[in-house]
């Protein structure tokens, strides 16, 4: 979906997805911070906008970073852990549901959003998870 | 450092910029190389300068020293900015410092914006520095992006209640409520045991100054029934938790009826639980292969001559680190050398002839414990050091123990050591126990013990506001080092309750009353009840929506956002994460995009 051009740095991963992830301030984004501080690595390309609670994301914030130049977008939900409301996950999913309907609309693949829950030492799983998705975005662009 | 060039386009000024006549200060931190050792801090601060509204950019080795305060201070005065952007480490750190630098200099606290460039950049890109360079560029523009939209917050506040639930009557908990409550603070200790004074309680004499665990906590419970202001409920559990910062209602189950408390602060002291290794590991199960506490226990009883079933024990070998810095428990308890040397001190004064032979793999007898490891070589110990991966074996040897182990220091001989007894120096592990982490939200570390925000900065503080954590759930620790915790965390919520008034996050929901259709969908959207609808009198009113409008209690709010997606007219914003900052943020992240 994006127009790609080579980088002006020669070994920049020019072919490497840009993503915008949504974390938590208390639960999932000590959990990213935990995968850097364990030095664990993913693509630079991979950036990270700290919110309250995932349940707070505006669908049309996710259509507008993908209109706007990302390939993806992953929802780092707080799963049964969120400290705000008990229902979290359904209401990030809803979120995710109508940010899908969308991007529908305008012909973007609804597979270009993603949510997964990331607790607070998620280091591991919040690697393996964006590693995959940058994985299998560099894929559709192939 | 330095990386190759930025691209033009990322280099150049923020072209998507439109200037906003904000007077924003840029603050890029080097932090001591752990950022610049990956990212050209020089480069990301060169490529901000000309960003629109960007007044001054600056990078320092540590923005969080007292003089980089100052300089940042000094800036906010000179050129009158109105805006802060620091570039440093996670938010968890330092966002406090930094707001209050702000205020001291005369800005808004709410008009600083704090990037993590380490935790989120430079750390995790360890293995590309041009990549951590332009993507801390990114992160940059995306805070001025949010810096340039920021208004003016003022905190609500709001009468604390001043009362302490204390989770835990271990050491640490008690000494915490003596603590609180010498500070005129009432203090509700709470206790799931039938008793308190939790392992300390059943040690004999502790190191370093021979104090006896029992007596220790007898004083404890002492000087806990001399102070009305503290109730002691045992055989009681936390098991709900409600309210605002500052004035929680805390539901206890005891063994009778539930009790429901307001505090204004909790402190958790809920302790550890020991390593129990598997069987047959090191020979335990085998009659003289003993754990640490076991071992204590042993000591504990009598004081003539050392007997193990009644037998006399003449040897004794020691294996440090049994199920510590191995695979499934990765960290050093820290404690444990100390306690097993304590121990072999305690086992010499019962016979100087008793043979005691150390099998360590790294001894950290830290601080003044050191001389306790030179008094037990002086009095006969010896030490014999293996490889990590040639750990000791044990076998049956009659009616005693064959202890095999293969000696470091005397150039990898084989050693083999028939002992009576063998202790297995077993270190902490996390205490389960998923109700409360449920009720508290409370964070969990790598190793599974309860997360400080810092073990340095803010070292009883959790993510949670108004809960903190001290003693041995929050990480291994000799009695000394808990009840310095627990005395730190008394520090804390004193300095919290004893004020009166506590502030409350001003970055709550806010509605837009000209945009607000009053259809009431956010009011059901909203757990706290902080949503309600009124008429034009500003009465709560049910009537038809178009002569109603959702107002948002601030003290309610929790600042969640959940309200704000449901809203089907984008009516309601986060403050400090309203809807043109987070959309201004992601383009910001994408200026320049190198595609």
């Amino acid at each position: 979906m994006v127009q790609r051009a080579a980088s002006a740095i020669g070994d920049a991963p020019v072919h490497a997805p840009r993503v915008l992830v949504f974390s938590t301030n208390a639960i999932s984004d000590p959990g990213i911070d935990l995968a850097g501080s364990s030095h664990m690595h993913y693509s630079p390309e991979v950036v990270v906008i700290s919110l309250p609670c995932t349940s707070g994301v505006r669908p049309g914030w996710i259509l507008h970073a993908l209109e706007q130049g990302f390939d993806g977008v992953f929802i780092a939900a707080d799963g049964e852990e969120c400290g705000y409301l008990p229902d979290c996950t359904a209401r990030s999913s809803r979120i995710v549901q109508a940010a899908q309907t969308l991007m529908a609309e305008r012909g973007i693949d609804g597979s270009r959003v993603k949510m997964a829950a990331i607790c607070s030492v998620c280091a591991e799983p919040f690697t393996r998870q964006v590693r995959g998705f940058s994985e299998s975005l560099a894929a559709m662009e192939a | 450092m330095t990386t190759a060039p930025l691209p033009p386009q990322e280099g150049a000024p923020d072209p998507g910029a439109t200037p906003s006549k904000r007077r924003i200060g840029v603050y890029v931190c080097h932090c001591g190389g752990n950022i610049s050792d990956y990212v050209d801090v020089e480069q990301v601060v060169a490529a901000v300068k000309a960003d629109a509204d960007v007044v001054v950019a600056r990078d320092a080795m540590f923005t969080c020293s007292d003089a980089t305060q100052q300089e940042i201070a000094q800036d906010i005065a000179e050129h009158q900015l109105d805006g802060m952007v620091v570039a440093s480490c996670s938010p968890k750190l330092h966002t406090l410092t930094f707001r209050s630098v702000a205020r001291r200099a005369g800005l808004n606290p709410y008009e600083y914006t704090q990037v993590n460039i380490r935790e989120q950049c430079s750390w995790t890109h360890t293995d590309d520095h041009d990549g951590a360079t332009r993507k801390a560029l990114r992160l940059v523009r995306a805070g001025i992006a949010h810096t340039r939209l920021s208004e003016p917050l003022e905190p609500t506040a709001v009468e604390t209640v001043p009362r302490v639930l204390v989770i835990g009557g271990g050491v640490a908990g008690m000494r915490a409520a003596v603590g609180l409550a010498d500070l005129g603070l009432e203090v509700v200790l709470v206790e799931r045991e039938p008793r308190l004074g939790g392992w300390v309680a059943r040690l004999g004499t502790t190191y370093p100054h021979s104090a006896d665990g029992g007596d220790l906590v007898l004083r404890l419970d002492r000087e806990i029934r001399r102070r009305e202001a503290i109730t002691v409920l045992t055989g009681a559990e936390l098991i709900a938790k409600s309210g605002t910062y500052g004035d929680y209602q805390v539901t206890i189950r005891t063994e009778a009826e539930p009790i429901t408390f307001s505090v204004g602060q909790i402190i958790v002291t809920t302790g550890f639980d020991s390593y129990e290794p598997a069987a047959g590991e090191f020979g335990y199960g085998i009659p003289g292969v003993l754990t640490l506490p076991e071992f204590t226990s042993l000591l504990k009883e009598g004081d003539g001559p050392l007997t193990y079933e009644g037998r006399p024990v003449r040897t004794i070998a020691y294996i440090y680190c049994v199920g510590s810095r191995g695979e499934e428990h990765a960290y050093c308890s820290r404690f444990c050398c100390s306690a097993a040397v304590h121990s072999a001190l305690l086992a010499a004064d019962r016979g100087e002839e008793i043979r005691q032979y150390h099998l360590y793999r790294d001894l950290r007898t830290y601080g003044r414990n050191e001389a306790m490891l030179t008094e037990s070589r002086r009095r006969g110990s010896l030490y014999l050091k293996f490889a990590d991966d040639q750990p000791p074996s044990v076998s049956r040897d009659g009616d005693g123990l064959r202890v095999t182990v293969r000696d470091l220091l005397t150039a990898g001989e084989e050693v083999a050591i028939a002992a009576d007894l063998l202790v297995l120096v077993t270190g902490m592990l996390a205490r389960k126990n998923p109700e409360l982490i449920g009720t508290l939200k409370l964070p969990i570390g790598r190793d599974g013990f309860f997360n400080e925000i810092h073990p340095k900065l803010r070292p009883v503080e959790t993510v949670v506001d108004g809960v903190l954590i001290a003693g041995t759930c929050q990480a291994p620790k000799t009695v000394a080092e808990s009840v310095a915790s627990g005395l730190a965390a008394v520090t804390q919520a004193a300095a919290v309750l004893k004020r009166g008034v506590a502030e409350l996050d001003p970055q709550v929901a806010v509605v837009n009353p000209s945009a607000c259709t009053g259809c009431g969908v956010c009011v059901d959207a909203c757990p706290f009840g902080a949503i309600t609808l009124v008429g034009a009198d500003g009465a709560a009113v049910e009537t038809e929506p178009a002569l109603r409008t959702a107002v948002i209690d601030v003290a309610g709010c929790k600042g969640c956002g959940g309200c704000a997606p449901v809203c089907t007219v984008d009516a309601i914003d986060l403050r400090g994460y309203t809807d043109a900052q987070v959309r201004a943020m992601i383009d910001g992240l994408l200026v320049g995009a190198a595609r």
